[in-house]
């Protein structure tokens, strides 16, 4: 019980932090939606319809890791991961903490994000909405890693989409699968599968990542 | 172990290497029939798929030191995960450089996104390519071992995840083809062929894996020598 208390308080530590400083959600939002407006000129005008989905995907890829380079700068200019490792918690509730802060961003940017893409291009389903959900728990799970490692670097910024791209793509395939395929089922399937992989391996190597 | 045995141990596997190696090719070339289907650019097949394999056993080999180094905090195991990624990126290389080939002479195209195979090398190569980049923007210490043996984790479990993502893709973007495998049924002589190609492959990557890492070793003993003096 005590492990998600400890959870809940870090997780509402980043919350109310970016809530008194917005420097992190206004900037995803405004990325998400220009992205979108560039791909509506970078796209030609007898492209299918399936192209916008997969732009819709890169578009979010990309908002993620630009949420994600902001993930750990506060902790890193303050110096608060050290104290945190110092506290009497176990280390992974730090990685489940920053992660649930991380996915609430990012759901805030899709909240903005899904009705602008039905806007421009074409109606968002259910089931890509389903897969938005999906991909967007893989996307924190490994992205919240990750930008520990990208933030104890000296390259940082630079580091973080290089470490995280690769390991994207099997997002970027299931979340167009199910928004263009006849049989949506198997690649929501298959986002579910990464999900539960990727949050278990990193639930438990962050411990390693963060100490000295 | 002394300095000496470890040495004449190297050489005698340099040695089998280069014996495996000229026997593997030897076959490969002269003794194998020709390919029903494909004829005689099949060959190429003994060389790629055994540097395919060998990648994978180098990036397994990897993932399983970075596995020793989190349990044991031993500090050697980090020089033989970091080497042992190295490998596989060289074996990576090759696998595309020899897949996209094998692509040219069969369907008359450097590159093909339905071959499976050399799209996850693709993956992989940018996968550890990063991996790289992660340990020389980091100041040397438990933590990047750490870090090191954490992606080398993540790379053996991204190698099944991302041939799954490769296999759903190749159906959304492109209708399936199913064509006749080549390496389906081999016959008897394919199949010699094929080990002794592939017991040659594994013996290089094993034999530069040993001269790699006494490298690295010493560079490491050196820079705490250089570091000691300052």
């Amino acid at each position: 019980m005590s492990y998600l208390a400890d959870v809940g308080t870090l997780a509402r530590k980043d919350l109310l932090l970016e809530l008194r400083s917005r420097d992190t959600l206004p900037a995803m939002l405004l990325f998400v939606v220009s992205t979108l407006v560039v791909f509506s000129f970078a796209l030609p005008a007898d492209a299918s319809d399936a192209a916008a989905y997969g732009l819709l995907w890169v578009a979010i890829v990309f908002t993620a890791i630009l949420g994600l380079t902001r993930a750990f700068a506060a902790e890193r200019d303050q110096r608060v991961l050290d104290g945190l490792v110092l506290a009497p918690c176990d280390r992974s509730a730090i990685w489940l903490g920053k992660g649930i802060a991380v996915l609430a961003f990012l759901a805030l940017a899709e909240v903005v994000a899904l009705p602008a893409f039905a806007l421009f291009f074409e109606p968002v389903s259910w089931e890509l909405v389903a897969a938005v959900v999906l991909a967007d728990g893989g996307l924190a799970a490994v992205g919240t890693l990750l930008a520990a490692m990208a933030a104890a670097s000296r390259a940082r910024e630079l580091l973080l989409p290089l470490l995280f791209l690769p390991l994207a793509i099997p997002i970027v395939v299931g979340g167009v699968g199910a928004s263009i395929a006849d049989d949506p089922g198997r690649y929501l399937g298959f986002l579910v599968l990464y999900d539960l992989i990727f949050a278990i391996l990193s639930w438990a190597s962050f411990e390693y990542v963060v100490t000295e | 172990m002394s300095t000496s045995l470890r040495n004449s141990r190297a050489v005698a596997l340099a040695a089998a290497t280069a014996a495996l190696l000229l026997v593997g090719l030897a076959l490969a070339f002269y003794w194998v029939p020709n390919a029903p289907l494909e004829g005689f650019r099949q060959r190429i097949f003994y060389i790629h798929v055994p540097v395919a394999l060998t990648a994978y056993a180098c990036f397994g080999w990897a993932a399983w030191k970075g596995l020793r180094l989190l349990w044991t905090r031993e500090q050697r195991y980090d020089l033989e995960s970091y080497t042992a990624v190295h490998m596989g990126v060289i074996f990576g290389i090759l696998t595309l450089v020899t897949g996209s080939i094998w692509a040219r002479t069969s369907w008359n195209t450097w590159w093909s996104w339905e071959e499976r195979q050399l799209v996850l090398f693709l993956v992989l190569f940018l996968f550890y390519s990063a991996y790289f980049m992660l340990r020389f923007s980091v100041d040397p210490g438990p933590r990047r071992e750490r870090m090191s043996a954490v992606y080398a984790l993540f790379g053996v479990v991204l190698i099944p995840v991302s041939f799954l993502a490769i296999r759903l893709a190749e159906g959304l973007i492109h209708p399936v083809v199913f064509d006749s495998q080549v390496n389906t049924r081999l016959t008897a002589s394919q199949l010699i062929t094929f080990v002794v190609c592939f017991a040659g492959t594994l013996a290089l990557a094993g034999s530069l894996y040993v001269n790699e890492l006494t490298g690295k070793r010493i560079d490491a003993r050196l820079g705490e020598l250089r570091e000691a003096l300052e």
